[in-house]
């Protein structure tokens, strides 16, 4: 079962990854994009952890907030939780990359139920929406070489072995398969959204950023989560 | 990199206070969320126009800021897109009861922030919408890729629509308007030269001395090719068949043309060049009925220039010839 504490230990270890891997996402995005993947979750998700933290040494969480809604509610339920990470990423992250976490997370915050705990099947649905969140901001599909390459195949296997009654690990488990598959098949694919695709095939040859950075975010769920 | 700033960090903050204090007649701006609206904003009754994205386009958008043109901007980072809560506050500020229109280039991130921002706008009960410009030749139209990038037809976009709020056009016809304007509109830049993003450091791209990039983007993407430099009438020549022949524009269009610079380029060639284009034009019969020439939708200190030309009707120019008081654009009052 997910509960709030596993949530925010999730946030937690994405923080330490994506603080790890500044460099190499970084890099990754140099290659076709414009070279700040790295850094722009390292700033979002360490902003996230500050908040996190601010909570549970006490705080309201709301003294930073600048006219936004919503940090208020980190710490209590799942809801309010998801949103305000929502409002601190699209604040902190900016670009394409701020609008799509945002609004992941957003369409989580409004598929999650205030309770104490989640079960495998809610966790699927919740992802699921976020998802489409990012299908629907993004105006892309599976095989335009972007974060949507790991999430869409990991769905559907989180959402196979949901219906055949998994738990919490085992779906995370599967999801985490199939998202590995899915970063390497971004290698050979022509980018057709975002700053990428104006390489047009010169894009072909290196990975997504934002597929590996969404596969980085599903480990850490699997660690986490279950 | 030489460049006069105080550290490369501070530079759109430091930018926006010494806005702030040469123009507290016309301009009104906000920090953190960051974002410029008309001293008199908001207008009540009046359709609010906004506009937005990565700073370092200078004048564009805050210098557009006024009487007559956008009631507010939000300027992001450098070369990057504004965040929704920004675009949202900029938004409520301004919004005057009778809606909000967000003109929009069309850059992936300025239109995911813009849509998210109208989302949480709708959840404030802020009616908005939104127009994406999309004029430049150089780029490929194609339902795979991001497609055309938004330049010089903001500036005709934003101050037509500006107009047309002062004049009492509602929601409805001021977005078909502003899709008007998008739609007969067509540009296309070069560069002599890169730009240095600040926080960078060094020039985004590498050229040689002897070498210019045809169709160049305003963050400095690559455009549909590099080659030797050739002389002024050539380049304008050339320039002028990409973007004429692509709408196409006719013998008698009317237009509004913007000969633009890119940051880095000296006056002195922007009319050289000018004087180019009024010739080709001239020889194509195309009728320039207004003209812009300066530094407009400028890329840091990139030097180069852009051609924009506007095939207009008579409401585009009357509403073109209505009056404007913003920081880089003012005439008839």
């Amino acid at each position: 079962m997910v509960t709030i504490e596993k949530v925010k230990e999730w946030f937690l270890t994405l923080s330490d990854v994506y603080s790890k891997n500044r460099e190499y996402l970084t890099d990754l995005d140099a290659a076709i994009g414009d070279a700040d993947h790295g850094i722009n979750l390292d700033r979002g998700f360490s902003a996230v952890r500050g908040e996190i933290e601010k909570m549970s040494s006490g705080g309201t969480g709301a003294e930073s907030g600048s006219g936004g809604a919503g940090e208020s509610g980190y710490g209590s339920s799942f809801p309010e939780f998801f949103r305000s990470v929502s409002m601190t990423l699209i604040k902190t992250i900016g670009g394409a990359s701020g609008a799509l976490l945002g609004t992941f997370f957003l369409e989580i915050s409004r598929t999650v139920k205030a309770e104490k705990e989640m079960d495998g099947a809610k966790l699927v649905s919740a992802l699921k929406a976020g998802v489409e969140g990012i299908k629907k901001r993004g105006h892309a599909q599976e095989g335009d070489k972007t974060m949507l390459d790991t999430w869409i195949p990991a769905l559907r296997a989180m959402e196979s072995e949901a219906a055949s009654g998994g738990s919490v690990e085992t779906i995370l488990a599967a999801g985490l398969k199939n998202a590995e598959e899915g970063i390497g098949s971004t290698r050979s694919m022509i980018a057709r959204k975002g700053r990428a695709s104006y390489l047009g095939e010169r894009s072909i040859g290196h990975l997504d950023p934002g597929a590996v950075s969404s596969y980085m975010m599903i480990k850490a769920a699997a660690k986490t989560l279950s | 990199m030489k460049k006069l700033i105080n550290s490369p960090d501070s530079v759109v903050k430091d930018s926006l206070h010494g806005m702030q204090s040469a123009h507290p007649d016309i301009l009104k701006i906000f920090f953190d969320p960051d974002f410029i609206i008309r001293a008199d904003a908001p207008l009540k009754g009046k359709t609010a126009v906004v506009s937005g994205g990565g700073s370092g386009h200078e004048p564009m958008h805050g210098g557009f800021v006024g009487h007559g043109m956008l009631h507010g901007a939000c300027p992001g980072d450098v070369f990057t897109s504004p965040t929704p809560d920004q675009i949202l506050a900029a938004v409520k500020a301004v919004d005057g009861g009778a809606g909000v229109l967000a003109i929009v280039k069309n850059y992936s991130g300025d239109v995911m922030n813009f849509e998210m921002a109208a989302e949480l706008a709708s959840d404030e009960g802020i009616k908005t919408a939104s127009v994406v410009i999309n004029d430049d030749v150089a780029v490929k139209d194609s339902l795979y890729t991001q497609g055309r990038r938004g330049v010089g037809a903001t500036v005709f976009a934003e101050k037509i629509c500006g107009a047309a709020s002062e004049r009492g056009y509602d929601l409805k016809q001021i977005t078909d308007l502003c899709q008007a304007v998008n739609a007969n509109s067509r540009s296309m830049g070069m560069s002599l030269t890169s730009c240095t993003v600040p926080a960078a450091g060094k020039p985004t791209f590498q050229i040689a001395e002897n070498e210019i990039e045809i169709g160049i983007g305003i963050h400095g993407e690559p455009g549909r090719e590099r080659i030797p430099l050739k002389k002024a009438s050539e380049i304008a020549g050339m320039m002028m068949d990409a973007i004429t022949g692509d709408l196409p524009f006719k013998n008698k269009d009317r237009v509004i043309l913007m000969l633009n610079g890119m940051g880095g380029t000296p006056l002195i060639e922007l009319y050289l060049l000018y004087n180019e284009v009024f010739k080709i034009a001239a020889s194509k019969g195309i009728i320039i009925s207004r003209k812009l020439v300066g530094n407009y939708i400028t890329s840091l200190d990139m030097q180069g220039f852009s051609i924009t030309l506007l095939r207009v009707n008579d409401e585009m120019l009357k509403l073109w010839d209505d009056p404007v008081l913003t920081p880089a654009l003012r005439w008839g009052m």
